[in-house]
Parts: C-alpha cells; structure tokens; sequence
C-alpha cells in the first residue's frame, strides 16, 4: 500500500484556543474544532512525512495506542478533513511553490 | 429641482472618517439626518464616496432582490450589490461609487460593509451586538436577532450611554479592545452616542428566569463570537485578519454569558 502523505491547505485560518484547535475555512468560513489526536495530525502535517510515519511518531508514542488501529483511526480523520477543505492528501510528497 | 454641484459630508464612525460626495440636496439632507452625531468636518477622510442618485429600477444591479446581498472581489476591486444598490469600492486608491435611489438603508449597508473590509485589516471587528459605557467602561451584549440586544439597551440605567443597540464597533487597542459608538440603529430606531470607551467585558445574550452571569469557555467563546461578527466576503487574507481578530478579542477581553429576565434589574450585574 502506497504511503499517504498530509498537508494543511493554506486558505485556513487556524489558533489553539484554550487547548483546542480551531480552524477557518477561508472558503465558506466554516469553523471546525480538532481534538487532541486531531491537533496533532493536523499540527504534523507538513506534506513531507508519511501519515504512518505521524501516527507512530506524534500518536502511538504520545497516547500508548496500537500503531495498526491508531493508523486506520488516523486515516479516517483525514479523509474526513480532506473532504471539508482543510488538509490534502497525495500518495507523493506535497510540495508547496512559494 | 435638484443641484448638479456635488456637496460632500465627512461621516466619522469608529475613528474612521468616510467622505460621502453627492449632488442630490435630498440625499445630503438624508445623510446629515441620519448620521448627523458622526459628521465630523475637520478629520481626514480614509476613504471617498461618490454617490450617484438614481431612479428606483434603474440601478446597475444583477440582484433583484433588497434582501440578497452580493459581496466579490474583481479586478482589484469590491463589487457590492443588493436589490436597492450597487457599489465598486477601490481599496488601493481609497475611493468608491455607489448608485442608488435616495434613502438611507443602501448607504447604511454599504457603511456596513466599507467599515468590515477596512476594520477586517487593522484587528478590528462590527458584532451583532449591544454597546453601553458605564464608568468610563464599555460593555458588549452580543447576540442573535432576538437574543435582546435592543431589550436590554432599552434596560439601561440612566447613567449608561448608549453606544448601539445593534452593530458594535471594537477596534484593536495597545491594551485591548475599544467600543465606539456607531449609528447603526437596531429596533430601538436611535443612534448611539459618538463616544469611545476601554471595552471591560463582552456579554454573549440569552434570556431566562434569572439574571446570571457565568462563565464561557474560550473555544465557546470564539464559537459564539464568530456567529456574531459582521464579514460579508469569502476572501482568503480577509477570512484569516477576522479570524485571529476573533481570537485576540476572546483572548484578551472576558466573554461571560448574561442570561437575564427583561427587567431593569439584570443592570446590577453590570459594573
């Protein structure tokens, strides 16, 4: 299976507010909240580094959870943030053109 | 018969100073009516108006309707249009036209709108919200249409100044968030006080069988906040200015929420 790769998309506004990540849409400003597991995908997402990679670095070694489920949970997540707008998904590295 | 010579006022809101130059005598009489508390001839504009008075149905409009607002960046400028009016504003050179008939409800909406863009950069925000000064300290009761916004103005004791009962004006300052009073009248149908004050507190509105005040989470905060901010344009820069200025706002100035009964008093809470 080829890795996912993940990255904020940046027509979104974003500022942990009392501990929770808020984030803007820029498009039709759309407000969402992240959860923990959320924020720190979201925080990891820097388009270079494998999701597999995030989740066994930034989830499973913070919140002692199984990498296989902590993966297919993770996966999910962004599929879900990918169809609102707010992160991309690609099966090649995401480089951004300044 | 009206004058082709074209007469300017100068509507200061919010410490910004809009220059609205027309040659209708009708519509300058309406202006100097309606925003008379905000004239201000001395200051220096931020930004000029022409306004061109036309017949009613005949304004260069695509919307039909006075209810649907239109709001898009083109070309280096803001198109704004409505049933009843049509605006080109030009950020870069500060200047824009409006086209419609003579009454006082399209210029007020694109005050609205000028006012939003050109806060939207400078960290300031309009909410859908009260405004009262109270010693020297303004307070904002933010809500919804019918959350009690205009109730509760209606409820102020005498020594409060009303700022608005409607469109609160918060404008980022070196210590925190000003109010300033703006005419942008809601039900109660009077314009606020042309007055300033440090802004101690934002109240988000709810009517119960008590007066109580309790304390809001900043993330519900911002929630409630961002319902009640006035931003009419899907702009990437503009979306991001609002909402970190939301953030600051909730972060630096206490947000409460004020359930009341409508009575006078729900004001002892507030000092």
């Amino acid at each position: 299976m080829s890795p996912v790769y993940i990255a904020r998309v940046k027509e979104v506004a974003a500022r942990s507010i009392g501990g929770e990540m808020m984030i803007m849409s820029a498009r039709d400003s759309t407000l969402f909240s992240l959860n923990e597991t959320a924020t720190a995908i979201w925080q990891a997402a820097d388009g270079v580094t494998p999701l597999a990679e995030i989740v066994q670095r930034s989830l499973c070694a913070q919140f002692e959870v199984d990498p296989a489920t902590a993966l297919r949970d993770a996966e999910e997540l962004v599929e879900g943030l990918a169809k609102h707008g707010i992160l991309k998904l690609s099966d090649q590295p995401i480089v951004e053109a300044k | 018969m009206g004058s082709a010579i074209a007469q300017d006022v100068l509507i200061e809101i919010g410490a910004m100073p809009v220059l609205v130059r027309t040659s209708s005598p009708e519509f300058l009489h309406i202006l100097r009516e309606r925003y008379g508390g905000f004239v201000n001839s001395s200051a220096q504009p931020v930004f000029e108006f022409e306004v061109e008075i036309v017949q009613p149905g005949t304004i260069p409009t695509a919307i039909g309707d006075d209810e649907v607002l239109s709001v898009r960046f083109d070309a280096g400028r803001w198109v704004l249009e409505r049933g009843d009016f049509r605006a080109e504003l030009d950020p870069a050179l500060r200047h824009g036209r409006i086209w419609q008939s003579a009454n006082p409800y399209a210029i007020d909406a694109a005050f609205r709108i000028v006012h939003s863009l050109l806060l939207a950069r400078q960290g300031g925000l309009l909410v859908h919200a009260a405004s009262v000064v109270r010693n020297d300290r303004a307070f904002l009761f933010a809500g919804v249409s019918g959350a009690g916004k205009t109730t509760i103005s209606r409820l102020a004791p005498p020594d409060a100044t009303l700022l608005t009962d409607e469109i609160s004006y918060l404008r980022r300052e070196a210590d925190g968030y000003a109010a300033y009073g703006t005419p942008f009248a809601g039900e109660l149908a009077q314009p606020g006080e042309n007055v300033r004050a440090p802004l101690a507190a934002l109240y988000l509105l709810s009517q119960g069988p008590e007066n109580r005040i309790d304390p809001v989470a900043d993330a519900d905060a911002l929630r409630d906040v961002l319902r009640c901010v006035l931003f009419f344009a899907h702009d990437s820069e503009l979306v991001g200015h609002v909402f970190d200025s939301a953030c600051n706002l909730v972060q630096r100035v206490p947000v409460r929420r004020l359930t009341f009964v409508p009575d006078f008093r729900v004001w002892e809470l507030i000092v």
